[in-house]
């Protein structure tokens, strides 16, 4: 039979499965309007005439070929397991040095760090503005002696490193090779992840130091200089994941996610970079909320978009500038206070998404989350649910599982489409920075924020145990307590390091970085030395704070 | 009660950034009718405090999930004490453990709103707690 007398057949034989639904419909209506997060509508049912146009190898090709739809490596998880990395960091660098080794005798393979806010925003322990703040949501770094001890006894060469560090990413960057120096490791053997994506603290995370323009050479600069020096160390994780958790749905998490990627390349190029010297070290970092096989679709939909974008837009040759790769991290704003180890479920499905969806490195949440920061117990279980998946129940034994699927396939190419659309909107108002600075980015997640609670006020969107389900008189869980003198040990600390350095070394360090600053050298040797030199992150941030000033946050609700 | 709208202030209080709960708060506020004064992010006590009564706000809401909340709450509402303003409702919303909701509101915090509240029950607390001010 011809393709089209089979898809005559097929289309006059899905007509006649419409009347019997129709019949269906008129005894059992169906329960409610069917849609994913990103408001699309859900058909009954996929079949191949969903698939029509559907070239195999222009869309999806094999795994480990352009476009990379199906994954970046040719066998993937057969060969070895996405890196199971969980983020932490709490307290003091002897504290969270503690947790890291527990996590890798547990069989952890990298690891993910956590600073305290204070550090995110390029301040020391004792300034005015850290009050209450050292040590909270992650480690107080102040110094070099810091990162000593928070390196304490892990071989650099052997473990893969993730930092959680945007504005101030290549001070902590340059504490973190100090370190090595150190430990007597070549410089080439370091591994690991700086997450240096400003865009996105403007318009969701909210730890922005510097203005845009500025904040971009920083950003550059660290591109060429990792490029050199470290030439495994991602220079940059281009985040999706904060996007998603202010509120925006999954297309326009990829959307402002490659929009913001397409800043970046722009930027480099601009500066004189290849984009195949770079490219190939830009990683990036999404989310896995719980509309299971639209996260899926989305995974799978952003590699081919950035496959292609590199290629046709910027003219990569190097097969890994168009690879997308991308750590994940299940959706802590789907976790709920009430019923707290419901929330164990929730975490097991999306990062089921995530593997589903071919990740390189996954963070499982904690069930306790939204009443505290993790306890070790619960981070445990959170490390088990990823070995559950990765070693017992098959799902890595193929490659791309759902590939093919109806329903999948369609998913990913409106998802593809939809993003486009979006990307467009933003080459149309001038780039990410301009997009930004317009407030475009902040009023889209905005408005998908509201709507979405607005759904579970409305009971349209079911959350188990809030507004369905819910239960009283709740069994309280055993929460992390922090040691409340760890503050003052820090403090302590920091001017113990003041009173101890070799005070015309730092004085002369930071001296060139306030010349280098004025000019247009790379700023990362000069950052090097006064690390070096133990100046600390405030002294360092400080001077650059003085000469490229402060970003001035929007207000726009 | 007075016609006047009720005024609010919605800051985020401290370094974190996390300014979702805040917006959508300071959003669904504003449709139940009440004027809202959003500060945006990075707002110390002191500077909560004195926006708060330049713009003669009836109640404050300030988000809060970085954990700094024992260090931070308890000063503003101490200076509205001092300040004689103490008849402006504090209101909190963020992760706040269990214990420390019970020490915020003996020292003088109205209400802790935790994750999965829904809006609808911060304007009706609003709205109950000024009609019985």
């Amino acid at each position: 039979m011809s393709r089209q007398a089979h898809d005559l057949e097929c289309t006059a034989a899905r007509e006649a499965w419409w009347e019997k639904v129709n019949k269906s419909l008129e005894k059992h209506p169906e329960r409610k309007a069917f849609k994913t997060d990103s408001d699309y509508e859900i058909e009954r049912v996929y079949d191949v005439l969903d698939l029509e146009t559907f070239n195999y190898q222009e869309q999806l090709n094999w795994p480990g070929d352009y476009p990379y739809t199906r994954g970046i490596q040719p066998t993937m998880y057969r060969g070895r397991l996405w890196t199971m990395r969980q983020y932490a960091g709490f307290g003091s660098a002897e504290a969270t040095n503690e947790r890291f080794r527990y996590l890798l005798e547990q069989g952890q393979t990298g690891l993910s760090v956590a600073f305290d806010l204070p550090t995110q925003i390029g301040y020391d322990s004792d300034h005015p503005l850290a009050r209450g703040e050292v040590g909270k949501v992650g480690v107080a770094i102040d110094s070099l002696v810091d990162m000593e001890i928070l390196m304490d006894q892990i071989p650099l060469d052997q473990v893969s490193t993730s930092m959680t560090i945007n504005s101030p990413a290549a001070v902590l960057l340059a504490m973190y090779m100090a370190v090595a120096e150190k430990q007597g490791i070549a410089m080439k053997q370091l591994n690991g992840t700086i997450q240096n994506d400003i865009l996105k603290e403007y318009v969701a995370r909210g730890t922005y130091i510097f203005p845009p323009r500025e904040s971009m050479r920083i950003i550059v600069d660290i591109f060429a200089y990792a490029g050199k020096m470290i030439p495994n160390w991602n220079t940059i994780s281009i985040s999706g994941y904060h996007i998603r958790e202010a509120g925006s749905t999954a297309v326009q998490e990829v959307a402002f996610t490659l929009g913001n990627a397409i800043a970046y390349v722009e930027a480099a190029v601009a500066a004189g970079l290849e984009v195949d010297q770079f490219a190939p070290r830009l990683s990036f970092f999404f989310n896995a909320h719980s509309n299971f096989f639209e996260e899926i679709a989305k995974f799978r939909a952003a590699r081919r978009i950035w496959a292609r974008l590199m290629k046709e837009r910027f003219g990569a040759k190097n097969p890994r500038s168009m690879m997308l790769r991308f750590h994940t991290q299940t959706a802590g704003s789907t976790l709920t206070a009430q019923q707290p180890d419901v929330n164990l479920m929730r975490v097991a499905f999306q990062a089921l998404s995530a593997v589903l969806g071919g990740t390189q490195s996954l963070h499982t949440n904690s069930r306790d989350e939204a009443l505290a920061l993790p306890s070790e117990q619960s981070v445990l279980l959170a490390l088990r649910t990823q070995q559950v998946i990765g070693y017992e129940i098959g799902v890595t034994d193929t490659v791309d599982p759902l590939g093919g699927s109806y329903f999948i396939e369609k998913l990913t190419d409106q998802i593809e489409s939809e993003v486009l659309n979006y990307i467009r909107k933003i080459d149309q108002l001038g780039g990410a920075v301009e997009a930004i600075e317009k407030g475009f980015i902040q009023k889209e997640i905005q408005a998908s924020a509201y709507r979405y609670q607005k759904e579970i006020e409305s009971q349209e969107r079911v959350v188990v145990g809030v507004n369905r389900f819910t239960s009283s008189g709740e069994q309280p869980i055993d929460l992390l307590k922090m040691d409340p003198a760890t503050s003052q040990r820090q403090v302590e600390r920091l001017k113990e390091v003041r009173i101890s350095r070799n005070q015309a070394k730092v004085a002369e360090t930071l001296n060139e970085l306030r010349r280098t600053a004025q000019g247009n050298n790379n700023l990362m040797p000069a950052i090097f030395e006064a690390v070096k030199a133990y100046a600390t992150l405030g002294e360092i941030c400080g001077v650059l704070r003085d000469l490229f000033g402060e970003y001035q946050q929007q207000i726009i609700i | 009660m007075s016609e006047k709208p009720v005024r609010v202030l919605v800051g985020k209080i401290g370094l974190d950034g996390h300014d979702r709960g805040a917006k959508v708060v300071a959003q669904a506020l504003r449709d139940a009718g009440m004027e809202v004064i959003y500060t945006g992010l990075r707002q110390t006590p002191e500077q909560i405090v004195e926006t708060a009564l330049q713009e003669d706000v009836q109640v404050i809401g300030l988000s809060i999930l970085s954990g700094a909340h024992m260090q931070l709450i308890p000063p503003v509402v101490e200076m509205l004490r001092e300040q004689e303003s103490s008849d402006i409702i504090v209101l909190i919303g963020g992760i706040i453990p269990r214990d420390d909701i019970v020490y915020l509101k003996e020292r003088g915090v109205a209400e802790v709103f935790t994750p999965g509240i829904s809006t609808v029950e911060i304007v009706n607390f609003i709205k109950k707690k000024l009609e019985l001010n």
